[in-house]
């Protein structure tokens, strides 16, 4: 047949047919071929992303040190009061001694530069924690400044002009020096993670941030968990159609999606205005990130307790059990990992959130971990936007590893989420 | 305080439990069946012991502060704390309270150190107070459940009345964090609105919030009109559309219909990736690298591209939507009948013309919800902007140009100032207003939009 249809057509019909085919084959490769570009456009930016913030962020995992031999003599520290000697003095004459063709006052003062400022205080952390080094000479490595920091990590192009650098020529040849007599290491960035914030780059940490996270996410846990699963299960099992309900569903859909700015607008107002709550505590961040992650747990929960087939529930009626311990002794457990792995996920956006933790102070600059959740404490998030604010360049890198960690921890949460789903899901 | 007063409750909830438990097990041994199991007794104790303890402790909490401002006040010689306004008021609040805490700036006059010793002392009184009424509450409640344990006493309905009870306040709290968002910038917005005229901040031009040093500073007194504000952030997100719908769409429609299950397999998680990334990461990567690279680009083709130009923030904000967009798309997609295209394709439709001219007209409802809810979240996006937008409003809409949006000024007016009481600080409530207001309508017209079309094919 056909063959028939075929050849009624005239062959100028057949090369139209076949020329329209071809039209309509290119569309479709183009509209394949616009799919492939933007998924790639997506893959590229995502590799870009990451790649740039690894490769600006890996120098951070390291901090360059030099050992420097100091001379604690009693004379610069009273053995009865080891906590106040004279630790910048000892410094200086360490990395003095190292040079003695230094003569010059404002030189020495460069050659000072090269120690990082806390290294007295590491010094003195030191004596104090032991001391029975006074009037010892002790050996220890310290971290170098910034720009030190920098030139050994490659950061300082050495054939730029003298005056388009950070370090003179002669600040140069001096930490060269340093490397030959092989006083110069690497060691991993132990004070990343031990040490607070600080105004220096080369000991700023993230020791106050993490605490800080971990309560706030604590509080948020301990708030959200228990009141999102009441919440849904009310929604869920118990609650009658009537107005009252429908309100609460359609709020509950649009909570999750006001900014969260709105949130810390709520939480200026409300916790720390009208009920007096102190600035920059993690507990009140907890509250507000609480209050972004309910609306996450209430529709992960309900989600898991619609999974849990009817059989369960008309069983344990049957055998004389009333709606609470039908729902909490057989459903409310076998919807439990559901509600889990909802949990973790509302928890991991909350660990990101920055916008309602900047509007309560959590972006104070503070040098200590906190102590509690009432303490003043800085998130991961809030020190990351610190961070990308200061305007050294040692910070830059800093920026870039405080999101790598960021990032660590959300992938970790996440893939817990996975694990949890994988583990314990159950075909009915 | 509160906190060690929560951990005791709970100690005594849990010893309510396990003594009334004991109580009704003996009762049992004695009187034979009991209508209620052994362990809602418990239960019932428990919660009488907790839910009025909690109470007299919520409202210590709640009504101290104000309470011993207010008594501090009242006992400091009438001269000095008479003719104060507010803003006076508070900050004599703040020096005392952090007297009290033992933390002295300066010389306190003898006055402020009595009335700080007062305040402290309040302050314990209070502690002493919230202690006692929530013991007595408890105690109360023990009584109380000790009393109702009889074989016919309904224990098991009671607690679950109480259990319901307890679950409905949850269920409320999401209504009750609406209404206190509505109701903190609405007090608050009112406020502003008391000192700028509302049409000049709806219809005014310029916005220049800078806050007068001194009273009588009047020509600094600042301009607040939202609309180049307003526009900004408009800019941004039509910046943010242009490159979140094209790409999100096609993404979506290669990974629905052309693409292999091995393709899918890696794209999809890394979609997700990409909708997990923080935004202040997002913020951080258009300063480090997008940024630069427009000015280069823009330097090599001769236009002026401004260091913290819209169009870095408004791409970046693209990208972070395209996964939101893709997987709207991918949905509403996945929510055609299949009928429909199994129809096109044996009419001998390509698979291209099946997408385009049959699916993807029969998703557009879903795919235009996932539009507009993407539209409200770049306009309420924050961090992004924060870190890569500018700061000065300005009336333009070039893209290469610096422009602010609503969520910036609101953060920036913010961030380190907390008196309630200078136009400043409200303006940023005044805008935070707007934001919900404008973001509320997008989604409510999206769950609209979305629910409607789903009511079509279910």
């Amino acid at each position: 047949m056909t063959d028939a249809a075929a050849a009624d057509r005239p062959a100028r019909d057949a090369a139209a047919a076949a020329a329209r085919l071809r039209r309509r084959r290119r569309l479709d490769a183009r509209l394949r071929a616009a799919g492939i570009a933007s998924l790639l456009f997506a893959a590229g930016m995502l590799a870009i992303l990451v790649g740039s913030l690894i490769s600006t962020g890996a120098p951070a995992f390291t901090q360059t040190h030099v050992t420097l031999e100091f001379d604690v003599s009693a004379k610069r520290v009273k053995p009865e009061d080891p906590a106040r000697g004279a630790y910048r003095a000892i410094v200086a004459d360490a990395i003095g001694a190292l040079f003695p063709e230094v003569t010059d006052r404002r030189e020495k003062r460069e050659l000072v530069k090269i120690v990082s400022n806390g290294a007295q205080y590491m010094l003195r952390d030191a004596v104090v924690a032991d001391p029975s080094l006074i009037g010892s000479r002790v050996r220890m490595a310290v971290p170098v400044s910034d720009p030190y920091d920098q030139l050994a990590k490659g950061l300082v192009r050495r054939d730029d002009p003298e005056d388009r650098r950070r370090l003179s020529d002669a600040e140069i040849a001096r930490f060269d020096k340093l490397v030959e007599l092989g006083l110069i290491s690497r060691p991993f960035n132990k004070a990343l993670f031990l040490n607070a914030d600080s105004r220096f780059p080369e000991l700023a940490g993230l020791n106050g941030a993490l605490w800080g996270s971990f309560y706030a996410l604590l509080v948020c846990f301990l708030v959200s968990f228990p009141a999102g699963i009441a919440a849904g299960v009310y929604l869920e099992e118990f609650a009658p159609r009537n107005r009252l309900t429908d309100l609460i569903e359609v709020n509950i859909n649009n909570l999750a999606a006001v900014p969260s700015v709105v949130f810390g607008l709520l939480a200026l107002a409300v916790f720390l205005g009208w009920f007096g709550m102190p600035r920059s505590a993690p507990y009140v961040g907890g509250l507000t990130l609480a209050l972004m992650t309910l609306p996450t747990i209430i529709i992960a929960t309900r989600a898991a307790l619609k999974a849990v087939p009817p059989s369960i529930r008309e069983a344990a009626l049957g055998i004389g059990a009333s709606r609470h311990q039908v729902v909490f002794d057989h459903v409310l457990p076998l919807a439990m990992p559901g509600i889990l792995t909802g949990t973790i996920i509302g928890l991991a956006q909350a660990l990101g959130e920055t916008a309602p933790l900047l509007l309560i102070g959590m972006n104070a600059f503070i040098t200590a971990a906190p102590d509690g959740i009432s303490d003043p404490a800085t998130a991961l998030p809030t020190q990351i936007f610190i961070w990308a604010d200061s305007p050294e360049r040692g910070f830059v890198s800093r920026t870039s590893a405080a999101i790598l960690v960021l990032l660590g921890f959300l992938l970790t949460m996440n893939a817990a989420a996975i694990y949890l789903r994988k583990r314990f899901e159950r075909k009915w | 305080m509160a906190g060690l007063l929560l951990l005791l409750i709970v100690i005594a909830a849990t010893a309510g439990f396990v003594v009334n438990r004991r109580a009704a097990r003996r009762l049992r041994a004695q009187a034979g069946r009991l209508h209620s199991l052994e362990g809602f007794h418990g239960g019932w104790a428990a919660a009488l012991i907790a839910l009025p303890a909690l109470a007299a402790m919520l409202a210590v909490v709640v009504l101290r502060e104000p309470v011993i401002d207010e008594l501090t006040l009242r006992a400091m010689p009438a001269e000095a704390v008479e003719g104060l306004d507010a803003g006076e008021r508070a900050l004599l609040l703040t020096e005392l309270r952090s007297l009290a805490d033992g933390r002295a700036f300066g010389q306190p006059s003898a006055e402020k150190l009595a009335a700080a010793r007062r305040m402290a002392e309040l302050r314990r009184g209070a502690d002493l107070l919230m202690l006692v009424l929530a013991a007595t509450a408890g105690a109360l409640g023990f009584l109380a459940a000790r009393r109702s344990l009889s074989p016919g006493f309904r224990a098991r309905q009671a607690v679950e009345r109480v259990l319901t009870g307890l679950m409905l306040g949850c269920a409320a709290l999401a209504v009750l964090t609406t209404a206190g968002i509505f109701a903190s910038l609405v007090v608050e917005a009112a406020r502003f609105f008391a000192r700028v005229p509302i049409h000049e901040f709806l219809f005014g031009l310029n916005w220049e919030p800078q806050i007068p040093l001194r009273a009588d500073q009047v020509a600094a007194e600042g301009a607040f009109g939202w609309i180049p504000v307003l526009v900004g952030t408009l800019v941004i997100t039509v910046i943010a559309c242009a490159v979140a719908i094209p790409v999100g769409i096609f993404t979506a429609i290669y990974l629905h219909e052309f693409a292999a299950p091995r393709v899918r397999a890696v794209a999809k998680p890394a979609l997700e990736i990409l909708a997990g990334v923080p935004t202040v990461v997002y913020g951080f990567f258009a300063v480090l690298t997008v940024a630069p690279a427009l000015r280069a680009a823009g330097a090599w083709a001769g236009l002026d591209v401004s260091p913290n130009t819209a169009l870095a923030a408004g791409g970046v904000m693209g990208v972070m939507l395209i996964p939101f967009i893709s997987s709207f798309a991918d949905d509403a997609l996945s929510a055609v009948p299949r009928s429909l295209r199994d129809g096109s394709l044996a009419l001998g439709a390509t698979q291209g013309e099946t997408v385009m001219k049959v699916l993807f007209p029969a998703a557009i409802p879903g795919i235009v919800g996932g539009v507009l809810l993407a539209v409200s979240r770049a306009i309420g996006e924050t961090m992004i902007v924060v870190m890569a937008a500018g700061l000065m409003a300005k009336l333009t809409i070039n893209p290469l140009d610096s422009v602010t949006t609503v969520t910036v000024q609101i953060v920036t007016l913010l961030i380190g100032d907390t008196s309630f009481d200078n136009p400043k600080t409200l303006a940023a409530f005044a805008l935070g207003l707007m934001l919900f207001l404008l973001t509320l309508g997008l989604n409510v017209i999206a769950l609209r939009v979305v629910r409607k079309y789903r009511e079509i094919y279910d």
